[in-house]
């Protein structure tokens, strides 16, 4: 599947956002005054900057405000609504944080729910597609909510941050691992494809036609495989290991700053790799396997 | 309104025979010729080094290995197979993509698409293309503004693909009907569902090639066996003694 920027920006922050926004909705961290005001604005810029991304993934966004309209069978359609909606329930509390005015929680408290759904959410409209076997797997919601808990947790600055970060990394790896094998368990050949099976094996003989096409260029990616392997090993190490280990230094907040950003370009590699190495079916027509 | 509808009053589709088709691309160029109007179906550079544009049918040609004879060309037209159970039409966030109750014909809506490509990520079967420059969703209407047109004369009145086909390798038809003639060639032929593994329960059906026989020697063997006469038969006769 073709990387596209708007969209791997879109799923990374809208997910680190949307993330720390649990953590200071549910008040595991408490800000007051104007350093509340500055987290619940990063906060509010992450999930808000992530959202704007992802129009820019869209042929016609003049209709975007359609997209909440069938939220009883799309994923995309209830992120939408779960997006807008902890926003909105969320911004009384980062009020009260901020002027003080010392409002209900509750609401913070449903609202980090919300907030942990809605990249649940986001990691269902790409596990519910069957025809891309590595993301139709359950793992992935798991490597989306465990990013944005993790994320959450460094920059909520809580204790346990590092073990977040390490679950994170053992997330990765097993998606890795059983994303491996799943377009072979899917069994999806040339020969079911075409159903050409029944009298033979099928290769391609000639392509449908002489230069590229929409489907090329955004389901059959090819580019960048090659170096999978290093790039696994730069998520994992900057996703998971290093930032972890700098959360253990006596640097204060700017080992969290240090560790957040470390984080995030982890899990842009990793968002990197979960479009590029993700194979699309459609691709067994055209000879790849991807 | 992306909600499935139950079952189908008609279920229209098509048949594609795998055995006739010649890839001569003419369903391609008919398809793109009919469905070009209004708003039409792009193409980017299409007379420069790079062209590209889009396509709601698409022919591939495939080269099989048989057991016990010699390997055949088998020419695949891809397009959209108008599934009963569509992805495409649920992950849609607008209502755009739907599929019609009354004859199961999969649509977009061009004016409520957002141009997401989540309904193309969904289809297994490459069947739907974002237009470059429109930025909404195109796929096949099994030319909807033709089967039901009175204007056109009754003969017309079928997809641009089968009416143009020179080898009447497709056919329009009701597969709810079982004694319709599509229904009937599935019956004959063994029709068969492309990825039945997906899960998609497409409505169009690929008859297969049929069985050749076993490899024969090419006609003209015959004729290469030369018996050479006079002098170069003489040659012949006394080189072939040295």
């Amino acid at each position: 599947m073709h990387p596209a920027p708007s969209v791997i920006l879109f799923s990374t922050l809208s997910g680190l956002g949307f993330g720390f926004l649990a953590f200071l909705g549910a008040g595991i961290l408490l800000p007051s005054g104007w350093a509340a005001f500055f987290l619940w604005g990063l906060g509010y810029g992450l999930a808000v900057a992530g959202l704007l991304a992802a129009t820019f993934h869209l042929g016609n966004p003049k209709n975007a405000v359609k997209a909440f309209s069938q939220w009883r069978t799309s994923w995309l359609s209830r992120e939408a609504w779960a997006s807008v909606a902890t926003l909105v329930l969320l911004a009384p509390v980062a009020l009260s944080d901020w002027l003080g005015l010392g409002l209900s929680r509750l609401p913070g408290q449903i609202g980090a729910g919300l907030a942990l759904f809605t990249v649940l959410t986001t990691a269902m409209i790409y596990t519910q597609i069957k025809a891309v076997p590595r993301w139709h797997l359950w793992l992935t919601p798991v490597m989306f909510v465990s990013f944005a808990i993790a994320g959450g947790a460094v920059l909520a600055g809580a204790p346990w941050a590092s073990l977040a970060l390490l679950a994170v990394g053992a997330v990765l790896l097993a998606t890795w691992r059983v994303g491996d094998g799943a377009f072979a368990r899917a069994g999806q050949t040339l020969g079911a494809a075409t159903g050409l099976d029944q009298i033979g094996l099928p290769t391609v003989f000639e392509p449908a036609h002489t230069a590229g096409n929409y489907l090329l260029r955004e389901m059959i990616f090819v580019v960048g495989r090659r170096h999978a392997r290093k790039l696994r090993l730069i998520a994992l190490v900057l996703a998971s290991l290093l930032p972890a280990l700098v959360l253990l230094l006596p640097l204060g907040w700017v080992g969290i700053a240090l560790a957040a950003l470390l984080h995030l370009a982890g899990a842009l590699a990793a968002r990197w790799l979960f479009f590029a190495e993700a194979e699309h079916v459609v691709g067994l027509y055209y000879g790849a396997r991807g | 309104m992306t909600a499935l509808p139950g079952a189908t009053e008609k279920r229209l589709g098509l048949v594609v025979d795998l055995d006739t088709c010649v890839g001569c691309q003419a369903c391609v160029t008919a398809c793109k010729g009919w469905n070009d109007q209004g708003h039409g179906l792009s193409d980017q550079d299409a007379y420069g080094a790079n062209p590209s544009g889009t396509f709601l049918n698409r022919v591939h040609s495939y080269q099989v290995e048989v057991a016990d004879a010699p390997p055949q060309i088998v020419n695949f037209p891809r397009s959209c197979l108008h599934c009963e159970d569509a992805p495409c039409v649920t992950v849609c966030p607008t209502g755009a993509s739907y599929k019609r109750a009354e004859d199961g014909i999969v649509l977009v809506n061009e004016d409520a698409c957002i141009g997401c490509g989540l309904c193309a990520w969904a289809c297994p079967y490459g069947a739907r293309e974002l237009d470059a420059d429109q930025g909404v969703m195109k796929k096949c209407t099994l030319c909807v503004d033709r089967i039901y047109n009175d204007n056109l004369p009754e003969e017309d009145r079928e997809p641009a693909c089968v009416r143009t086909c020179p080898t009447n390798a497709r056919h329009f038809g009701d597969f709810a009907d079982p004694d319709s003639a599509v229904s009937r060639l599935v019956a004959d032929r063994g029709g068969y569902d492309l990825m039945p593994g997906m899960g998609t329960k497409p409505t169009n059906k690929y008859l297969p090639p049929r069985k050749k026989g076993p490899g024969q020697a090419s006609l003209l063997a015959p004729l290469l066996d030369v018996k050479a006469t006079g002098i170069a038969g003489w040659l012949d006769r006394v080189l072939g003694k040295i």
